[in-house]
């Protein structure tokens, strides 16, 4: 019947199947494959301890990458997030003479202004997300030297809560990122502008024919990457007592991109998997832990990183054709 | 089966299956050299597949080619390229950056010394193909900068220059002028004249019509009838198509259009004023009562689209001003225009409508979210229900709401994109080329719900190139020529003839 042939999902071969399986379960696999290679070979792998410290040590990736999440599901892209954790750091220096939360604040605020600018670059002046974001990176990281030109330590009681304390054995990094991924999965799933949003990445075009808000949707969308850098950049520096602008958050962006991507999220905009996102910071996290602990330097990370990110390229073209 | 003359290329007994569907069921095909050979059928019929297995983009199940009598097999569309079989697509697939000259000998560049290209000889090469197409147009130009049409015909142009024997035309009209149109039919007659075999995919009858020599009808996957297509007549063509009864498809006209409206009287659900851009519109003023359909009659480029567009908020104005259902709306927002009660299904549908990576809900639902939410968060039982509503009224065809838009057909996409904007709320639709590019049978049910949705009180304004359906579905016909108002038409004034000369003439209905 010609009917059934219209109704029928496009016939798929299975290779096709198998890149589609890839490309959204691929990087819940993975997770899962290294954890049982760390259980088998890795001494003192399932300790509480170890657990904690990759959990902790994951955060701050998995907070910037919701946002960038967010921004990639508009067919955007964010380069300036690392840049963005150094700035909102300077700010927690600057301001911690009025007390720990006026300096959040206003690390906070720097961080959203900043995703401001670059989604107005993007949704008003029309310049490329690429290049808008690139022109943030480059920018911002100067403006953070330029404020706090060195390293700056300090101690301040409420940010050492923040960095170090545990609620119910869990640290409060850990339930910080944890609530903003439900929150960001929220946002996604149920509101119209998690919606819209999709729709902009998925067609332009189309979405502002129905009348959706596309340049507000844009300017959301990077100030949230922004602040959520922000917060990414206040925790880091909580937990380290100490602001360096210069290295917090060097290539944050490029991990950020590879969680996202990794986790099922095409660059070319249309979809947001939040989830995946967070697995997709969780298997480069492991990815590291597991190298380092069996004595392999940091650069076979970064290749073998590579390796990852070109394999979800790959999942993601092949079920395009 | 009928032996013509030696078959330049056959197709014997093909079959080709996917998961879940038989595409192709043991289809014979035989082209001749020198004939026209329209290729039809309704979407789903198996017409792009056997295309895809003629030029290696498939392989067969079973069955067999034959080029020039003996057995070939593609394993790439390169190896059936260099066999002598060229495609052109609905979309030209081309390099728009680079020259004219440039496209047409790419890959096949004169060179000079030191194997760099030689640009002059390059472009008196192009010239020659393109003269010889009886073409005017500048080589040395960026393809880009070339209307749809022209583009088209660099596309045929090289397609012919690499020795083609066969060149196989899918939907190669959709996006010309007439005037374009008929420089095409020009060059495949030359085409003919020189011995090379077209297959002629369409759903333009008048065009195959026009053109073709033989017809194949697919059906299901099947041949349903060969043969000369001058003997065979329309209705008995559509038949074949749809696979329904002569006499049933006659009864019924050839659009599914019930006739006249009678339209509410009171305000108009819709009036433009004296719309005007620059270079498109001049003082262009329609009116559209509630339970009428007013038809946007014209060539491409008389302004019908900006109208829609400009209507619909999609388009900025310099003068004039739009009133839906009695408001005065704010000029280039959309969504001001939707809020109004005034929704556009775009001309295109891939481009300016579907979210390919969403779903049937999710598209459907889309301009009409802040209606189906509160404080922000959408409210999924409400979305559940207008869709649930909209899908089984426009009888969407789709195995669940959470398909993927993207799977289903050309038609069924044009009703979701119905169904998006029915979700709004609105008072009136601007219908812009709604039943373009689907099947035969969807054709007629996008018709018939249109003729439903004007039965129920909604203004339309429709726009089709098809002057048959234009004619069959509106009351009224509005004529444009160059962003103009040149006549308008009503009751037994509609015909394709007044509509015609109202377009030559720009004025006087009468002929």
């Amino acid at each position: 019947m010609a009917d059934t042939a219209a109704v029928l999902p496009k016939p798929l071969g299975s290779r096709t199947r198998a890149l589609a399986w890839l490309q959204r379960y691929g990087v819940y696999a993975s997770v899962l494959a290294l954890l049982l290679f760390n259980v088998a070979f890795t001494p003192h792998f399932l300790e509480v301890a170890n657990f904690r410290t990759q959990l902790i040590q994951v955060a701050p990736i998995v907070i910037v990458s919701l946002g960038m999440a967010l921004v990639i599901g508009t067919e955007g892209i964010d380069l300036s997030v690392g840049s963005v954790m150094a700035l909102s750091s300077a700010m927690v220096v600057l301001y911690l003479g009025y007390g720990a939360p006026v300096a959040i604040v206003a690390a906070l605020v720097a961080g959203a202004i900043v995703g401001a600018s670059g989604g107005a670059l993007v949704a008003y002046a029309g310049v490329q997300p690429i290049v808008a974001t690139l022109a943030l990176l480059v920018g911002i990281r100067g403006l953070a030297n330029v404020l706090v030109p060195q390293l700056t330590e300090f101690r301040n009681p409420t940010l050492i809560t923040l960095g170090s304390r545990s609620v119910l054995g869990l640290p409060l990094v850990v339930i910080i990122a944890a609530v903003l991924t439900a929150v960001v999965a929220f946002v996604v799933k149920r509101t119209i502008f998690g919606r819209q949003l999709v729709a902009v990445g998925g067609n332009r075009a189309a979405a502002k024919l129905s009348g959706l808000p596309v340049r507000r949707i844009l300017v959301t969308v990077y100030v949230l990457s922004g602040l959520l850098a922000a917060v990414a950049g206040v925790l880091a520096t909580a937990r380290l007592q100490a602001s360096d602008p210069t290295s917090l958050g060097l290539l944050m962006e490029l991990s950020a991109i590879t969680a996202v991507v990794v986790g099922g999220t095409p660059l070319t905009g249309g979809r947001v998997r939040v989830l995946g996102t967070v697995m997709g910071a969780l298997l480069i996290q492991l990815l590291q832990a597991t190298l380092i602990k069996h004595n392999l330097p940091q650069s076979w990370t970064q290749m073998v990183q590579a390796v990852i990110i070109l394999a979800a390229v790959y999942a993601a073209r092949g079920r395009k054709k | 089966m009928t032996d013509g003359p030696a078959p330049v290329l056959e197709a014997r007994g093909i079959s080709k299956g996917f998961p879940g569907v038989l595409a192709l069921d043991g289809v014979s095909f035989r082209l001749a050299a020198g004939e026209v050979h329209a290729l039809v059928g309704e979407n789903g019929a198996g017409k792009s597949t056997l295309i895809k297995v003629l030029t290696g983009v498939h392989q067969p199940d079973r069955g067999e080619l034959r080029l020039h009598g003996g057995q070939v097999s593609f394993g790439t569309p390169l190896e059936a390229q260099r066999a002598g079989i060229s495609t052109i697509y609905q979309e030209v697939n081309l390099v728009p950056q680079m020259s004219v000259a440039h496209n047409l000998l790419l890959g096949r560049e004169p060179r000079g010394r030191l194997g760099v290209i030689d640009a002059s000889r390059l472009n008196a090469l192009a010239a020659d193909l393109v003269a010889g197409m009886g073409l005017r147009l500048d080589v040395r130009r960026p393809l880009r900068s070339l209307g749809m049409g022209a583009q088209q015909m660099v596309a045929l142009a090289r397609a012919v220059s690499i020795d083609a024997r066969v060149v196989i035309m899918d939907e190669p009209t959709s996006a010309l002028e007439p005037r374009e149109v008929d420089t095409l039919f020009g060059v495949i007659s030359d085409l003919r004249a020189q011995g090379i075999a077209v297959v002629y995919v369409s759903h333009r009858l008048e065009e195959l019509y026009r053109i073709c020599d033989r017809v194949t009808v697919l059906r299901d996957g099947r041949v349903a009838h060969t043969g000369p297509l001058g003997e065979l007549e329309r209705v008995k063509l559509i038949a074949l198509m749809l696979g329904r009864d002569t006499t049933d498809v006659r009864l019924r006209g050839q659009t599914e259009f019930a006739g006249r409206h009678t339209a509410k009287n009171g305000q108009p659900v819709v009036e433009a004023r004296a719309l005007s851009r620059r270079h498109q519109l001049h003082d262009v003023s329609i009116r559209v009562r509630p339970g009428e359909v007013v038809g946007l009659g014209g060539l491409l480029g008389a302004g019908r689209s900006e109208t829609a567009k400009a209507i619909a908020g999609a388009l900025p104005f310099d003068g004039g001003a739009v009133v839906v259902a009695g408001h005065p709306v704010r000029k280039g927002s959309p969504s001001a225009a939707i809020r109004a009660g005034a929704s556009l299904l775009p001309e295109d549908r891939k481009a300016e409508g579907i979210v390919p990576t969403m779903s049937v809900r999710d598209n459907i639902a889309l301009a009409a979210l802040p209606r189906l939410s509160r404080a922000g968060i959408v409210s999924e039982a409400k979305l559940d229900r207008v869709v649930a509503t909209l899908m089984s009224r426009l009888r969407i065809k789709a195995t669940s709401p959470h398909q993927k838009v993207s799977e289903l057909s050309g038609g069924n996409q044009q009703k979701v994109l119905l169904a998006r904007s029915l979700a709004t709320g609105a008072k009136v639709l601007l219908l812009d080329e709604p039943t373009r590019g689907i099947d035969v049978g969807a054709k007629a049910e996008v018709q018939a719900l249109i003729d439903e949705l004007a039965a129920e009180g909604l203004g339309v304004l429709l726009i089709s190139s098809d002057l048959e359906e234009l004619v069959e579905g509106s009351d009224r016909v509005v004529v444009l020529r160059d962003g103009a108002v040149v006549g308008e038409l009503s009751g037994d004034e509609v015909t394709e003839e007044a509509i015609m000369n109202a377009i030559a003439e720009g004025g006087g209905v009468d002929g």
